[in-house]
């Protein structure tokens, strides 16, 4: 019987040749905190008996959830992750450097064929690169800290099927939004989804990470694509410090599940409040008034997402009373949009460009709503009070959408800016 | 101690936003007071009413989303005994475990609010007092029931300088 991707990754990383439902110890390439979890690492860590990592390579903090920090107590969380870093003379992302999820691939700490922890729940979002990588809790992953290692159990996967050609004014997130609708929230919990098809192959890398960014969403540990050329190509320009080792699933793989969609006929989507699941074409909600915008986050921070967003605004002012917020994903991305003339753009509409980080999307600052105001946004979460405050109304959307709904001031379809797209 | 079910307003696809609010989880370190706030988003007043030993009892995908420790933490800080759930979000089941939290699978449509239960993990039974019912758990897995044993993954580090399951 051939074997999955996942089967294959783990089996690379531990002494056995495995199979879904095997528990093994292996192997970790390379882990991470942010500022959400890392206190508790550090705490847990200090817990162990040990006093170094196991290789200090590969561990970075990443403060990006507050960056800059809110508040006396998150404050206090920075600077015990500053001290920690110090300590153990490990790597560190401090404010103004980005969101983890877009750092650690793009700085070159993750190629293909790794494993990789990450004490954040979209970290499956390299599974894009053919990473195994998936979500822990800061335990965990001070455990992986000190020994380099963890137990998984070899998941079994989910084959999805994404066919046709996307229209245009509809991306990679309404793929995935689309997906999430069908599966559900609880549809591939504890599973792994590889992902194939035109309509991901013909995506560029940016693109595919936030459809792996959400795999999380549907419950699933990793969403895997295989490495092709565009992978390769990507991965050597990041300048990882091991050799790619692209890992394909065997013809004759088992697969729990086969589900196989066609995009071609998509229309942009809109998940509305409070589930990520409860999703709807975006014509259905032309009624829907938005208070406040927000384009970034690891789903969609990226340069090209900036770009899309851009095209639409330039030249136009956001609707009246609307709050816009925009943060690039990280630094490297925020020096190439003011290159391009799109910061600009941004502030000359009446966005507000934020330092590189992910604040918004889980309310910690930088635009926590008003009682009965509704946001709209482009992250991968829309639950109750995700953005702060509890009785406020979250939809989840493309950049595209995001920016025309932020220029009219209720939910629009950006085909209706169909020269701008 | 008797122990007797708690239920939410809420049944399935309970996350762990819901659990803790990122407004209180990124600011407030003191496990203890994080607990006085659990479900406000979705229960207000709910974390109120916990006593010492209670269980908490929801449906489906219970701990879903985001990967924040301070979940599990806060739940067992506020006084929760054990969580009883249809089944459970993959990176919430793990935190559960790795700090000694009991979290088991089992059908909670036959357990009200306010019923008396005895969670045998062993046996794998819990015993519903208030209705006179046996339910069955889903077996733990063999290394979950080993780091439980030992405490958490920290104890299971600790005792053998590493990971030994076998």
């Amino acid at each position: 019987m051939g074997k999955t991707i996942s089967e294959k990754i783990l089996s690379d990383h531990s002494d056995k040749d495995l199979k879904a439902g095997d528990v093994a110890v292996c192997d970790v390439d390379f882990c991470f905190g942010q500022d959400g979890t890392s206190s508790i690492i550090i705490d847990s860590f200090n817990k162990l008996g040990v006093d170094k990592a196991f290789d200090k390579s590969k561990f970075y903090m990443v403060i990006d959830h507050s960056a800059p920090s809110p508040n006396i107590g998150v404050s206090a969380i920075h600077k015990k992750m500053r001290s920690f870093a110090r300590s153990l003379n490990v790597g560190m992302y401090d404010i103004g450097c980005g969101v983890c999820h877009q750092l650690v691939p793009q700085n070159g700490h993750v190629t293909c064929g790794d494993l990789v922890l990450g004490a954040d729940s979209h970290t499956c979002t390299y599974g894009a690169i053919n990473v195994f990588s998936t979500g822990v809790g800061s335990t965990d992953l001070a455990v992986t800290l000190a020994c380099g290692k963890n137990w998984f159990r070899v998941p079994e996967t989910i084959k999805v099927i994404v066919n046709g050609k996307l229209p245009k004014g509809v991306y990679s997130k309404d793929i995935i939004l689309s997906i999430v609708k069908d599966i559900g929230s609880n549809g591939a919990t504890y599973k792994a989804v590889e992902f194939y098809g035109e309509a991901i192959t013909s995506l560029s890398v940016d693109a595919r990470l936030t459809i792996s960014n959400m795999a999380v969403e549907i419950g699933a540990k990793v969403g895997l694509m295989e490495a092709d050329t565009k992978v390769l190509k990507w991965v050597a320009q990041k300048g990882s410090k091991r050799e790619p080792k692209p890992v394909h699933a065997d013809i004759d793989a088992r697969y729990i599940a086969v589900k196989t969609y066609d995009v071609s006929k998509l229309k942009p989507q809109v998940a509305k409040p409070h589930a990520v699941d409860n999703v709807s074409d975006v014509d259905k909600l032309s009624d829907v008034k938005i208070d406040q915008a927000f384009l970034g986050t690891c789903t969609n921070g990226r340069l090209e997402d900036l770009v899309a967003a851009a095209r639409i605004l330039k030249g136009r002012t956001i609707f009246p009373g609307m709050k816009f917020m925009i943060a690039p994903a990280s630094k490297e991305i925020y020096i190439e949009a003011m290159k391009e003339g799109i910061i600009e753009t941004f502030v000359k509409s009446g966005s507000t460009v934020l330092a590189p980080g992910c604040g918004p999307c889980v309310g910690t600052h930088n635009g926590v709503l008003a009682d009965g105001e509704a946001a709209i946004s482009t992250a991968n979460r829309n639950f109750k009070g995700r953005m702060g405050n509890p009785n406020s109304f979250i939809y989840l959307a493309s950049p595209a959408t995001v920016a025309a709904s932020a220029l009219t001031g209720r939910i629009t379809d950006p085909r209706e800016f169909k020269n701008r797209l | 101690m008797k122990h007797f079910a708690r239920r939410l307003k809420v049944n399935d696809n309970i996350n762990t936003d819901y659990v803790i609010s990122g407004r209180y989880k990124f600011k407030i370190q003191d496990p203890k007071e994080l607990a006085g706030h659990i479900f406000e988003d979705i229960d207000p007043g709910f974390a109120a009413r916990i006593k010492e030993g209670d269980i908490l009892i929801a449906g489906d995908n219970f701990g879903c989303g985001s990967s924040r420790e301070q979940a599990p933490q806060a739940l067992k800080m506020a006084g929760f005994s054990a969580v009883v759930a249809k089944n459970f979000a993959r990176i919430f089941y793990r935190n559960a475990f790795n700090i000694g939290l009991l979290v088991v699978e089992c059908n909670t449509d036959f357990i009200d609010d306010g019923d008396e239960l005895e969670i045998d993990a062993v046996s794998g039974k819990i015993q519903n007092k208030s209705k006179g019912l046996l339910l069955d758990i889903k077996p733990v897995p063999p290394v979950m029931k080993k780091l439980l044993e030992d405490g958490g993954v920290v104890e299971h580090f600790k005792k053998y300088g590493g990971f030994k399951f076998e």
